[in-house]
């Protein structure tokens, strides 16, 4: 099998708003930049996001980057790095505004300053009421924000690959990375792309669970192929969910529909929140809710023939409320759960929906490695695929705008950094490539192999069932053993399409090789922290004073690092210790 | 089917990845229910309907929205009438 070389200063996986910020910044400085996506920038994940990017504008009301910084680590349940967070809030107000001159088409005040909307978690003068500090374009903010950015790329000259496919990391003996190897979908060329600089943005993959919010095209592939060249994945095992997911399909039902009276009940009719939260009942806070309805289903009062979910129920609203107050919830019922929900309750279950974990990196965008965060030279992420950390154990709303708009940026500010001050492209490791080449033969010679569909599902299943929102010591230790098992049949995946031209069957096999990577270091590192803390939560964590919520500090407050080889886990220190201010003590998490 | 229309199908199929849930899962349906041998009309159809923007598109499918081309309201109706359920399993 051949492939040809293409040389570039930069190369960047993911077109999302990371990949497209970080490409801003190495194309205005003169640099040749390529950015490579599976998809055209502006169908990229991004444009799911709607509810704002955070800034401290104080446009309507008081505001200030500390009480940011100060709702991101008590959100962050003290795993945060408070470098990074706050490095991130004190960017802000900076990569808004530099957002608003790309033409960015922010909702107004009367005044003509950017609105600002509260959001949860987000709070004025430590913690003590909700502040108005999201900036939002009306529900399409994602959208709008790639569009802002995808024209400013064009005018600076970035040079795309839509419908590329990154596969594999180029990293040679001394550890420095030189490139990737990708596939052109188009004709199945592979080729391999030698730069100077790599910056990952690829996102999340939160398509590991049976029931994920994410795109199908949010497969982890960045993180997957990181894992694979040597680098150790960071806080994996944490993972933001929402309650209410439509079964089997994952499409959010929006907490409104509770607010308006909606009531879960298990496959007895029950209306089992009573028993969990006897005052706020259905509309205690997420995770509550999440733990209650995993317990029934586990406990065999789940829905359905396999059990496997519960039923929100809206058939004793009148119609008329229904239809008024919940637009779009009678159409979601009907589209993606095929009842109708002025006379049948929507099965739902809790539903993953961000990945806090990812490829270790410090607040420059540089990847780092080992327990004393060394960086490794010529490699940089940023977004939902990288962890700087800011999110620690639970990220915040309208946070993950900012991450990915001020760490693109820093991304690509230390790449542009470096490449002043290099020389030459080092001589192209071929070894790397020869690896690609090896996985896409052993692809398309496998015979007897096991079928990608089947495969994927019996991660996802395994994924929701082992290492859900709620988890158990035995569920977890099971889960461990079964998710090795799983990844040895993703190791002889077989496709019979053997063509080469947009070859979807291909694309998705070498995907799963991302997924699988991103699963095994999930279950692994849940298995192995062992206590509650932000998303990760286990019914044997004693809550008690030494141990608030579960969480134990005096053992457990460090980033877990898990390695591909052997299955490894080492653990880094969390950086108390901010830029300029002084620490955010750790406290008990409670709103 | 040739391997012409194979690739072109391929593409289209490609296309169907978008940046929403809601869209991957309609265009999911719609392939499993019609298979790859669409006739010309409905690849010339979805060809021009997948280059609308995602919510926009979103908002077509879910009726929030019309527009008043009989061939893309033909397409639309498809994607619709999709079949769904909880039990039909999301394959992304």
């Amino acid at each position: 099998m051949s492939y040809t070389v293409r040389k570039f200063d930069a190369v960047i996986v993911g077109a999302g708003g990371a990949g497209l910020r970080a490409a801003i910044q190495l194309s205005e400085a003169g640099y040749k930049t390529a950015v490579l996506t599976k998809v055209f920038p502006t169908r990229s994940h991004t444009v799911a996001a709607q509810g704002g990017v955070a800034a401290s504008l104080g446009n309507s009301e008081e505001d200030h980057w500390h009480w940011h910084m100060y709702d991101t680590v008590k959100g962050s349940d003290w795993l945060g790095d408070q470098d990074a967070i706050e490095f991130m809030c004190r960017k802000a107000n900076e990569v808004v505004v530099e957002l608003e001159h790309y033409g960015m088409p922010f909702d107004r005040l009367d005044n003509g300053k950017i609105y600002q909307r509260p959001f949860g978690g987000h709070m004025s003068n430590f913690g003590e009421k909700p502040v108005r500090r999201s900036c939002a374009a009306a529900d399409r903010t994602g959208h709008a924000m790639l569009h802002a950015m995808y024209q400013r790329n064009v005018k600076v000259n970035t040079q795309f690959f839509v419908e590329w496919m990154a596969l594999d990391l180029i990293r040679d003996p001394e550890g420095d990375v030189q490139g990737v190897t990708a596939m052109d979908m188009e004709t199945g060329e592979i080729v391999a792309f030698h730069s100077k600089a790599t910056i990952f943005a690829t996102g999340g993959a939160g398509r590991i669970y049976y029931s994920s919010t994410n795109a199908f095209i949010n497969t982890g592939d960045g993180v997957g192929m990181a894992a694979r060249a040597g680098i150790p994945l960071e806080d994996m095992e944490f993972w933001q969910f929402h309650p209410t997911g439509v079964a089997g399909a994952g499409v959010l039902i929006t907490e409104g529909v509770r607010g308006e009276g909606g009531i879960l009940r298990n496959s007895n009719g029950e209306r089992f929140m009573e028993r969990y939260a006897p005052n706020a009942k259905d509309l205690a806070s997420r995770d509550v809710v999440s733990r209650a309805m995993v317990t029934e289903i586990n406990e065999g009062r789940g829905c359905g023939p396999n059990k496997d979910f519960v039923l929100l129920d809206i058939t004793h609203l009148p119609p008329e409320t229904i239809m008024k107050r919940l637009p779009g919830i009678h159409e979601i019922a009907l589209q993606f759960a095929g009842v109708d929900a002025l006379k049948e309750p929507i099965p739902v279950v809790p539903t993953c929906h961000y990945q806090m974990g990812g490829i270790p990196t410090n607040y420059r965008g540089e990847v780092v490695i080992g327990v004393d965060s060394t960086p490794v030279k010529g490699f940089y992420a940023a977004g939902e695929c990288a962890c700087a950390s800011v999110h620690g154990a639970n990220r915040l709303g309208t946070n993950s705008l900012l991450d990915l708009l001020v760490f693109g940026k820093s991304a690509g500010e230390t790449a542009v950094e470096d490449l002043k001050k290099s020389g030459a492209h080092k001589p192209l490791d071929t070894a790397s490539i020869d690896a690609t080449l090896a996985r896409v033969n052993r692809l398309n010679t496998q015979t007897g192999g096991s079928n990608v569909h089947e495969t994927r599902l019996a991660m996802q299943r395994t994924m929701q069932k082992h290492a859900g929102v709620f988890r158990f010591n035995e569920l977890l230790k099971e889960g461990v053993t079964k998710i090795l098992e799983v990844a040895d049949d993703v190791a002889r995946t077989e496709i019979k399409d053997k063509s080469q031209v947009f070859n979807t069957a291909r694309i998705e096999a070498f995907e799963l090789d991302n997924l699988i990577e991103v699963a095994k270091a999930t279950m692994i590192s849940a298995e192995a922290r062992k206590e509650s803390r932000g998303a990760h939560v286990r019914d044997d964590a004693i809550d008690n004073d030494v141990t608030p919520n579960g969480r134990d500090d005096q053992n457990w407050l460090k980033h877990t690092l898990w390695h591909r080889d052997g299955n490894r886990l080492e653990y880094k220190p969390v950086k108390m210790k901010p830029l300029t201010v002084d620490t955010i003590e750790l406290k008990k998490r409670a709103y | 089917m040739d391997s012409e229309k194979q690739a072109r199908i391929g593409r289209l199929k490609w296309h169907c990845r978008r940046a929403l849930l809601e869209l991957d899962i309609v265009f999911q349906r719609f392939w499993m229910q019609q298979g790859d041998d669409i006739d010309a009309g409905s690849e010339a159809a979805l060809t021009r309907l997948l280059a609308f923007e995602d919510h926009d598109l979103w908002d077509l499918v879910n009726g929030r929205a019309t527009i008043d081309d009989e061939e893309l309201e033909k397409c639309i109706g498809m994607l619709r009438t999709a079949g769904f359920g909880a039990e039909s399993g999301v394959f992304g």
